[in-house]
């Protein structure tokens, strides 16, 4: 059964500085809140995973949380590049970070295989890529038609931490719309965490949605408007606005840690 | 009459010709998802549009500005997660079409969307690969669109992220890549394609008005040309009204 908590606790309690974190969310429900709460308190040292680190993490990497990074698309999407991702990467700035890239339909394996608690995957990928030299990836042959396949490693994260529009008191969870990976990083971590726009009595059932029993889930925490500039769908909209404003507010170093200060680290976790 | 059409909406138009026989394309943001959207309004109303979000049957009034904006998910026919995305939907080869942009395009077709300069220390660290490897090893085919110069069109590619037609003949075979691969590359000067013996990518097309000496001079290798490259339609008064008012929505 997951408990109920803030989400000041819920992170204290869950995220360790040194642990390997999943903050997960495919353009959709990308847990905004719960990420600003991590820096807020201050977790150094992070290994951050994630298919595409979007905003929040170009936010997590310009504030020198991350030790190393795993992912597979950089981009701030429609808009153009990540710049304290590509800083990091190309100066070193705030630190040197490690990486570890894998094309989506690898990364997607990876968290499947962690999800089924097997040890690695198999698909039809990276083969003639430079991405074979440059990442961690095997290839081998299928026991009973001799075809070659690439193998990557399961994902297993300390800790996934997702974003849904509701939970009720029993903990367990309904998120609709895009789906991304959430419930693979879920069920691929030793421990998760869920926040949720809203607490519900009971959950209705919705065509195509995902459900996760509270039982496999660690805590959840309210967080309304927790994934903003990202979205809730039904709840709240993605900020296209933002997403193309960040374009400038992150270009420039000072101009990013100034943002950051007024909007992040100097304002209060919502109770 | 419309005003004459730019080279930008040219490369659109002639993009989404492409998807007039299709009965599904796999699109990013950006000119692809334009060319689709028009392609389902002016010559392909069946056409299924997949977006890599998990959007299956997406029918946007809006171009998108990202693969998972609101409008797709609450249009399309099916909504699906990022694993069955890759695996049965673009994988199994379920996808008829794929549009693709890059940063670099070598004469094989092969992309590079991860690096300019050296892997450890690059001078220019690009988003990577998302999607584009296996999306071109599954579609039944990928058409890839770029401007048209010396920095795209590139002798060597500073990181191979997706294999085209790889070393050239039987390379795709060999590695075991199921799809066709590039078949075209549409620029803003005319459109590439590969030859089909060579595999390397040929002009086969200019847009009205371009010259072979321009489309050599902007290409960074000794470009293949047709003995007759064709010259591009111009778009018609209905493809161009769509255009500008989709644009203007």
């Amino acid at each position: 059964m997951a408990r109920l908590l803030s989400l000041g606790d819920a992170v204290a309690e869950l995220v360790h500085d040194g642990d390997s974190v999943a903050l997960e969310g495919f353009t959709h429900l990308i847990p905004f809140a719960a990420g600003h709460e991590l820096l807020r308190q201050g977790r150094r040292d992070l290994e951050l995973i994630r298919m595409t680190p979007d905003l929040l993490y170009d936010q997590l990497i310009g504030m020198g949380v991350a030790r190393r990074l795993v992912f597979s698309y950089g981009g701030n999407p429609g808009v153009g590049s990540l710049h304290r991702f590509r800083d990091a990467i190309e100066h070193d700035w705030p630190h040197a970070i490690e990486i570890e890239e894998h094309s989506h339909a690898g990364m997607a394996n990876r968290y499947a295989a962690g999800a089924a608690d097997l040890p690695f995957a198999v698909l039809r990928g990276y083969a003639g890529t430079d991405l074979v030299a440059h990442t961690n990836v095997r290839f081998v042959e299928c026991p009973f038609t001799g075809e070659r396949l690439a193998a990557v490693a399961a994902l297993r994260p300390d800790v996934a931490i997702v974003h849904a529009q509701e939970a009720d008191h029993a903990g367990n969870v309904q998120l609709w719309g895009i789906p991304g990976v959430q419930k693979e990083a879920v069920l691929a971590a030793s421990s998760s965490l869920v926040t949720v726009e809203r607490i519900v009595e009971r959950l209705l059932p919705r065509p195509g949605a995902v459900v996760l029993p509270g039982w496999a889930i660690d805590i959840v925490a309210l967080a309304p408007g927790g994934s903003q500039p990202s979205y809730s769908q039904g709840i709240t909209r993605r900020d296209n606005d933002f997403y193309r404003d960040w374009d400038e507010i992150s270009r420039d170093r000072d101009r990013f840690c100034a943002w950051m200060e007024e909007h992040v680290l100097g304002t209060v976790t919502a109770p | 009459m419309s005003a004459a059409a730019s080279t930008d909406e040219v490369q659109t138009v002639v993009a989404a010709r492409r998807l007039s026989g299709a009965r599904t394309v796999f699109i990013g943001v950006g000119r692809p998802s334009t060319a689709a959207i028009l392609a389902r309004m002016v010559h392909n109303p069946e056409l299924v549009l997949i977006y890599e979000s998990g959007t299956i049957g997406a029918k946007p009034f809006h171009i998108p500005l990202s693969i998972g904006d609101g409008e797709l998910s609450e249009t399309a026919d099916v909504v699906v997660g990022v694993p069955e995305m890759f695996n049965y939907w673009i994988g199994a080869g379920r996808v008829d079409v794929a549009f693709l942009g890059a940063a670099q395009v070598d004469r094989f077709a092969n992309l590079n969307s991860t690096v300019i300069g050296d892997y450890d220390h690059p001078r220019t660290r690009l988003p990577g690969a998302g999607g584009a490897p296996e999306i071109t090893s599954s579609c039944g085919e990928v058409i890839v669109t770029v401007a048209h110069s010396r920095r795209t069109l590139v002798e060597r590619l500073d990181f191979r992220t997706t294999v085209g037609a790889g070393d050239g003949p039987g390379a795709r075979e060999r590695l075991g890549l199921r799809g066709r691969g590039p078949t075209a590359v549409i620029t803003d000067l005319g459109v590439l394609e590969p030859d089909p013996v060579s595999a390397e990518l040929t002009l086969t097309q200019l847009h009205e008005g371009v010259s072979v000496e321009q489309a050599r001079e902007a290409t960074g290798w000794e470009l293949a040309v047709a003995e007759r490259p064709r010259v591009t339609e111009p778009p018609s008064d209905t493809e161009l009204e769509a255009l500008r008012e989709l644009l203007a929505r």
